[in-house]
């Protein structure tokens, strides 16, 4: 009798897991999204590309540590090497579930290490097509989540999942997102106004496999009302690469050490 | 024997430097040049920065605070653990027709795991205000700022040490500075400003005296204190502001401006709150040569504070209040011994503050308001100003100043006929 559960539980095991719920698939793409490693590291390249076809670049390394399990606490560090004007400027995150970021800003042209208030939601990143909350993520439990179809896209087996956000904090109404059943990682994203007309469309254009960590390595942020939009490309990256917690501190923002940025 | 040995030595010592010429060599034949390019770094800028008068001309009858076209030259080498780093500008200035070599900033630094030392002239900046400025006892220059030249020209480096110290349980900071650096204030011939003594034009200047005793310790501790960041100061040095020590009090022929002796403590607070950054910070001026306060030229002991509240209210748009108040210690001593004829200061004197930013266009255009206003003494300072960046290394920028109120003595009311408009464009490379 055992022998014959244990059998039933083996056949349906594969079927259950198969059944995620939209809450499940977005727990999962957080994870292989923004979570993925111990720790992170990228050479990013941005182009932000104005409808007229006027190009502007920040480069830029981005190096990031986990506290913590999935959706949990974050350290971001980056420091700028292009353009000149912000040239050796560094910028640190903590980032932390359900309330507000701690930011610090360096500006080595007065030597000085100063706190900055924002708001991750509606904020741009350094001018791009991207939000804050776009580059380091928008808690879960922030959105309701719904699986609105399972279709192919780009010759991938997605999810298609309509995330609704519960308070009216952010630009858009809802957000749809094309999310791979094999990797987990967005394929494409599209947000809509409080007209409900798309707006925003996020496409990962490149994915490769680092250290075992499928990766989005080149990605675009389009704003279609506006025909601005940024690329994003890492030129280099690699995880767990054993990044010691002292180096988010003022200390390094002053002098960031060659090994971490290079 | 001995010379055996010596002489082994000597082949000893010439072998090992041509083992470090070829390996020298060999490094140098086999590391790619890109990796030399990361070790050097050059960058710079060239500058055009005029400021026109919208009030009246200045003293000496010129028609603009500052005009002048500049080349910054920045150069750092690095090869762990040393860094080297030089900041110079060579400028013309148009108002005086003479050109101007500066060295900004220039220094050597060594990083080991535990501690940092910088060595030459450097920017050191402290505390939390914005451009108020009490932990922050480092000279400035003060003419820039009022003639519209780019902020970072406000702050003037000093030249001595700075050790980063890094235990477990705080970081700190000792600077070490055996070179007097006063503040820069206006030239009197481009500013119109109050003078108690005008007719007293014969004037000398006493700066410390670069000895052990005046060598200057400014020193800084701080941590997280519950999600809170917080530092704790000292300094030990001098005003940087002159007091006027004339050489009689009744019939004065000469007036010799020196700097008195002030030690400072402090400490600072700051962090989320409010759904924005909230800041505290307060000091002690201690003007170690005025105790009981009795001496009218030499200011008295001072406790200073500062709360300010940052907050962003919609996209790219941010909002910076503070408030400042100075309290002067033993002031029924100032008042006793004020001379007649020299304009009364008040025991409690504030000063608020407003700073709108609104970025547009991508981060592209950025359009700022400062306001300073003194509820006590009720003068003003309005800074509006807008700037484009036209592409990643050009940008041009354009503002005003604008002092008015109060009496013709006070902090910005002296200043009220130097009103200007402002022009900077620069080219980063």
């Amino acid at each position: 009798m055992k022998r014959y559960l244990i059998a039933l539980l083996i056949v349906l095991l594969p079927l259950s897991a198969s059944a995620l719920t939209a809450d499940e698939v977005m727990k999962k793409s957080q994870a292989a999204f923004l979570y993925q490693g111990k720790d992170f590291k990228a050479r990013v390249m941005m182009k932000l590309i104005s409808k007229s076809g006027q190009e502007r670049v920040r480069e830029l390394t981005m190096l990031r540590k986990n506290y913590g399990a999935s959706g949990g606490e974050q350290k971001y560090f980056m420091y700028f090497f292009q353009p000149a004007d912000v040239k050796d400027m560094t910028f640190m995150v903590n980032k932390y579930p359900a309330k507000d970021d701690d930011r610090w800003l360096f500006v080595p042209a007065i030597n000085m290490v100063r706190r900055i208030a924002a708001q991750d939601k509606s904020s741009s990143f350094v001018g791009s097509d991207f939000t804050y909350e776009d580059v380091s993520g928008r808690d879960i439990e922030d959105d309701t989540h719904e699986i609105v179809k399972e279709e192919k896209l780009a010759g991938k087996d997605c999810y298609v999942i309509k995330s609704s956000p519960k308070a009216g904090d952010v630009d858009y109404s809802y957000k749809q997102s094309w999310i791979d059943k094999a990797d987990f990682l967005p394929v494409k994203e599209e947000y809509y106004d409080r007209r409900g007309e798309l707006y925003r469309v996020f496409t990962a254009e490149e994915i490769k496999e680092m250290k075992g960590f499928p990766t989005v390595t080149k990605r675009t942020m389009k704003n279609l009302q506006s025909g601005h939009r940024t690329e994003v490309t890492y030129l280099k990256a690699d995880y767990n690469i054993g990044i010691e917690d002292s180096l988010f501190s003022e200390r390094f923002l002053k002098q960031p050490p060659k090994k971490w940025i290079e | 024997m001995k010379k055996q040995s010596s002489r082994a030595t000597e082949q000893q010592s010439s072998r090992s430097l041509l083992c470090w010429i070829i390996v020298l060599l060999v490094s140098c034949s086999t590391v790619p040049p890109s990796s030399y390019a990361s070790d050097i770094s050059f960058h710079g800028f060239l500058q055009g920065n005029y400021s026109f008068n919208t009030d009246s001309s200045n003293p000496d009858g010129k028609d603009m605070k500052w005009a002048e076209e500049r080349l910054q030259l920045k150069l750092d080498a690095r090869k762990d653990p040393l860094n080297f780093f030089i900041k110079a500008d060579a400028f013309y200035d148009h108002i005086d027709d003479a050109s101007h070599l500066e060295l900004r900033e220039g220094y050597a630094d060594f990083t080991s795991s535990s501690y940092d030392l910088r060595i030459g002239r450097q920017i050191i900046t402290w505390g939390l205000g914005d451009l108020i400025f009490i932990n922050d006892v480092f000279p400035k220059d003060y003419e820039a700022f009022f003639s519209g030249r780019p902020l970072e020209y406000l702050k003037k480096g000093i030249d001595g040490i700075k050790l980063g110290m890094y235990p477990s349980f705080a970081s700190a900071e000792l600077i070490i500075i055996p070179f007097f650096e006063p503040n820069n204030f206006p030239d009197p011939k481009r500013f119109h400003m109050f003078d108690p003594m005008p007719l007293i034009t014969k004037r000398e200047e006493e700066k410390p005296a670069s000895t052990f005793d005046n060598t200057e310790i400014a020193f800084r501790m701080y941590r997280d204190v519950a999600g809170f960041d917080a530092s704790l100061y000292y300094y030990r040095g001098f005003f940087r502001q002159p007091s006027m020590l004339p050489d009689s009090m009744t019939a004065p022929s000469k007036i010799t401006l020196f700097y008195p002796e002030l030690s400072v403590y402090g400490a600072s607070l700051q962090g989320r709150m409010l759904d924005g950054v909230v800041s505290f910070e307060a000091g002690h001026y201690d003007s170690r040569e005025d105790r009981d306060g009795t001496d009218p030229m030499t200011p008295n002991s001072q406790t200073k504070f500062l709360i300010g509240y940052q907050r962003q209210l919609w996209e790219d748009f941010t909002i910076g209040l503070q408030y400042f108040g100075e309290y002067m210690h033993d002031y029924s001593e100032y008042e006793k011994n004020l001379p007649s004829g020299f304009p009364q200061e008040k025991k409690y004197h504030d000063l608020a503050s407003a700073r709108l930013t609104q970025f547009l266009m991508h981060q592209t255009l950025r359009l700022s308001f400062f306001a300073f206003y003194s509820p006590s003494y009720e003068d003003y300072l309005l800074n509006p100003e807008i700037k484009y960046n036209f592409s990643d290394s050009v940008w041009a920028a354009t503002g005003a100043n604008i002092f008015g109120g109060g009496e013709e003595w006070d902090q910005f009311g002296q200043l009220d006929k130097n009103d200007n408009i402002y022009l900077q464009m620069r080219y980063e490379f």
